[in-house]
């Protein structure tokens, strides 16, 4: 075998493990990429899809396994599982939505003021993201439900207070090393007003970064809102949320009907996972192939 | 030319904490000269082009351009606009001077329609002009800095800070960052801009081989002051300063062997 070929088959080999590598990290990511699209979708045309209202009770039903009327089977009311599903994903998904949008919009512009403007505005705007940052969120949600009563938009509203830091310490960092990067200076100095250049060069800058911030922040919000649903401090029944779902079965479980508990818990499972995993890819591909 | 300096620096000083990083620095440059300021890194060179340029605040002494002082941090707009037309600056590194979301063609149009009251065709005439000027073709004009070599996004630093016909532009070791053959193409494109229009250029740099190509004087810096200053060729040919002497016996010729500095 001469030197040549030797390489050539080296190459082909290597080529071989590169693209299984590559197709690997593609294939787990076109699969949670699906997971949520179907989800999502899902959500979208609930009222259009699910078999039967979500609310209708069916005295003649009540906790039954799977079968052909009822996929998923029913809860103790006899609700249909599978509606309840589909149409739980709305506020299940929409809830975590508002809270990642909200902590990221005014995260980013938090963090950007507080690095743009220096001095005692960063000083006083780390202060209080700090103090937030020390309280759970739970310990908010509580304080705001006994303030405010319990309910999905008080739920929304604390957690999107909880997640700012998170988001706004990262972001504000970068916008520290972005503020004081030549272009800044050089873009002062040819006379652009600190206002255009925050606004069409700094925070351009940083959408990679609050995008891959809020999407990775995505499940971990979903799973805080269920869990609140699920300790009676987000949605209230006789909404179908699946946090909600997820609590309202439980006393099935030990009954010999743990349908409603599981297939919800399910449900927050397989999407929270795919979203992680959706997260992490993106933030591979935004950050990776920067500069 | 005018009586009045483009640029006069008088006594200044910078001070960090206990170090002094520049130390009383004077300067004066008259309209269309240009004036190349030497020194090693340390020697405080780029403290004191930051200080006239605004970036850095001046412990003391003073900076005047054109008779005015500069302009403080509270400026309103038509001060700032005015100042950028008397100063203009291209840094040493071309790969975060420029915007890395920008286009090269869209940060020199933004440049021109904040200075000139320029729209659409014309706009969009003026900005090729600046491009050719300095040798960019419309592909590059579409490119962003990531997808241009070091001396293209130089001459797109150049294009835009002659976007605003500043009187004076200061170069921050702006060619220290690339190769040597391109370092000659940008030598020689700043040469031909300043056949082309009055422009005065403070040229900061540790090399003082390239010197004699663009400046008519040349200061020595050491430890923050200026321990020699006059015309180039006296300065190159006959340096007074044992320092200057090692900085010349230091640039790179041939037979040239790398000494040991005592």
């Amino acid at each position: 075998m001469t030197s040549y070929q030797l390489a050539s088959v080296v190459g082909r080999r290597a080529r071989a493990a590169r693209l299984r590598r590559l197709l690997r990290g593609k294939l787990v990511l076109v699969a949670a990429g699906a997971v949520v699209a179907l989800v999502v979708l899902a959500a979208v045309f609930a009222p259009l899809i699910a078999p039967y209202d979500p609310n209708a009770v069916d005295p003649m039903a009540v906790s039954q396994g799977s079968s052909a009327a009822h996929w998923l089977g029913t809860d103790d009311t006899g609700r249909d599982i599978a509606s309840r599903l589909l149409h739980g994903a709305r506020p299940s998904l929409l809830a975590p939505l508002v809270v990642t949008v909200g902590a990221g919009l005014v995260g980013t512009a938090l963090a950007v003021a507080a690095a743009w403007l220096g001095g005692w505005w960063d000083r006083a705007i780390t202060a209080v993201l700090d103090v937030v940052f020390g309280f759970p969120g739970l310990v908010l949600a509580v304080v705001g439900a006994a303030v405010f009563g319990a309910g999905l938009k008080i739920a929304v509203l604390t957690l999107t207070i909880a997640y700012l830091p998170y988001v706004a310490r990262v972001v504000r960092g970068s916008a520290l090393k972005e503020r004081n990067l030549p272009y800044v200076a050089a873009l002062r100095m040819l006379g652009l007003g600190g206002g255009r250049i925050v606004l069409r060069h700094v925070v351009p800058n940083l959408l990679p970064l609050v995008l891959v911030q809020t999407a990775t922040a995505f499940g971990y919000t979903l799973l805080d809102v269920a869990a609140f649903s699920f300790i009676g401090l987000g949605a209230q029944p006789p909404t179908a949320e699946w946090g909600l779902m997820v609590a309202q079965g439980a006393p099935g479980i030990l009954a010999g009907a743990p349908q409603e508990s599981l297939y919800a818990g399910l449900a927050i499972v397989v999407f929270v996972v795919a979203c992680s995993l959706l997260g992490a890819g993106l933030s591979q591909r935004l950050t990776g192939g920067e500069r | 030319m005018t009586d009045i300096p483009v640029l006069e620096v008088e006594g200044l000083t910078k001070r960090f904490g206990e170090h002094t990083a520049v130390d009383g620095v004077s300067l004066r440059l008259a309209s269309g000269e240009s004036l190349a300021v030497v020194g090693e890194s340390g020697s405080g060179k780029t403290t004191t082009a930051r200080m006239i340029t605004g970036l850095e605040s001046i412990s003391s002494g003073t900076v005047t351009m054109g008779g005015r002082p500069l302009p403080g941090p509270r400026a309103r707009t038509a001060e700032r606009l005015a100042f950028a037309r008397r100063i203009q600056m291209v840094f040493q590194d071309p790969y975060t001077s420029l915007d890395r979301h920008q286009r090269i063609g869209d940060g020199i149009a933004e440049v021109l329609a904040r200075h000139a009251p320029l729209h659409g065709a014309e706009l969009t005439r003026r900005r090729d002009e600046l491009l050719d000027q300095v040798g960019l073709d419309r592909r590059q004009a579409d490119s962003r800095p990531r997808h241009l070599s070091g001396g293209q996004r130089q001459r797109a630093a150049i294009a835009r800070a002659l976007a605003v016909e500043p009187e004076l532009l200061v170069l921050d070791e702006a060619v220290a960052a690339l190769d040597v053959s391109v370092q000659a193409q940008i030598v020689n494109l700043l040469a031909e801009i300043r056949g082309q229009r009055p422009i005065s250029y403070l040229f900061i740099t540790h090399d003082l081989g390239i010197v004699p190509h663009l400046c008519e004087r040349v200061v020595v810096m050491r430890e923050g002051r200026i321990v020699e200053a006059g015309p180039t060729a006296e300065v190159l040919t006959d340096p007074r300063d044992p320092y200057t002497r090692d900085l010349i016996d230091s640039v790179p010729r041939p037979g040239w062997k790398p000494r040991r500095r005592t």
